[in-house]
């Protein structure tokens, strides 16, 4: 699965997924707008509002009433955007950004209710599950290619430094093991 | 059958460590803006969003992500409670495990 989201040239991308993916893709979006306008507070959405204040339970409501309702008004937003221009052509920085969004919103609630860890267990493809591991490894892949297409586009840097790093971080597992960020997507 | 969703699962995305010792706390020491780690955010997207946010060079985003992934957190941005709370904002607007405390 190559090139559905292409950079053109600076600024400028191109989106072009196959029919059946602009399904899944609007119908995925529809059902995220659904619950976020029902409900932000069940678990599988959970994953989309963290606590800014883990510790201090007054703080933190202090935080989800500043800041529930605009997280909320720009994931809308940003499903709004991809609704629009799923069905491809040219997107403008700002757009991709929004697919960018959107679709990393999909991931984190689809991964959140599968419960994935690092590694994407080997489905028999007539399990239940299977369907939305899938679904689950496709929404990464694009999100990789969306990431990729904007990366190019990056500003130069400002800030040098790392926020006080104290030297190397140190990779005691190695690739691949322990508890980490999800891995790259194969590019198939 | 909705797919992303509508199914409520327990789930614990991440443990936090509470911090240790007296609760008596200087009130200008700085805010710190930690990122924990997750299963589900992709590594290129972490650094990325790391680069766009803060305007890192892409290595130093990349070891703050790899940081993040290999101890369980990294620090990433450091200062008043007021930009604490921005840059926690924008880094869950982004859908990163964010979080501040005073350092």
């Amino acid at each position: 699965m190559r090139d559905r989201i292409r950079r053109k040239g600076p600024g400028r991308y191109r989106v072009k997924l196959r029919s059946n993916e602009q399904l899944l893709v609007r119908e995925l979006i529809g059902q995220l707008r659904e619950q976020l306008l029902v409900s932000t507070d069940e678990p599988h959405l959970q994953r989309l509002f963290p606590p800014a204040y883990p510790d201090d339970v007054e703080r933190d409501a202090g935080y989800q009433v500043l800041t529930r309702d605009e997280l909320v008004e720009r994931k809308l937003a940003a499903l709004e955007v991809v609704d629009r221009t799923v069905g491809g052509g040219d997107v403008t920085e700002e757009e991709l950004g929004a697919w960018m969004l959107a679709l990393n919103s999909l991931r984190l609630v689809l991964g959140t209710r599968l419960d994935v860890d690092e590694t994407i267990p080997l489905l028999d493809p007539d399990d239940p599950e299977a369907f939305a591991y899938a679904v689950y490894e496709y929404l990464g892949e694009l999100l990789h290619q969306v990431v990729v297409a904007l990366g190019d586009d990056l500003p130069p840097p400002s800030t040098p430094d790392a926020p006080g790093a104290p030297g190397s971080p140190g990779s005691p597992g190695g690739p691949g093991s322990g508890p980490g960020l999800g891995p790259e997507p194969n590019a198939n | 059958m909705p797919i992303v969703g509508s199914v409520p699962l327990e789930v614990a995305p991440v443990e936090v460590e509470r911090p240790v010792g007296d609760e008596v706390v200087d009130p200008d020491r700085p805010w710190v803006v930690i990122v924990w780690n997750d299963p589900i955010n992709l590594m290129s997207y972490v650094t990325y969003v790391l680069q766009k946010l803060f305007g890192y060079p892409h290595e130093v985003a990349e070891k703050l992500m790899l940081q993040v992934h290999y101890d369980g957190k990294a620090v990433v941005s450091s200062g008043t409670r007021e930009k604490a709370e921005l840059d926690v904002f924008r880094l869950h607007e982004h859908a990163l495990w964010a979080t501040m405390q005073q350092d």
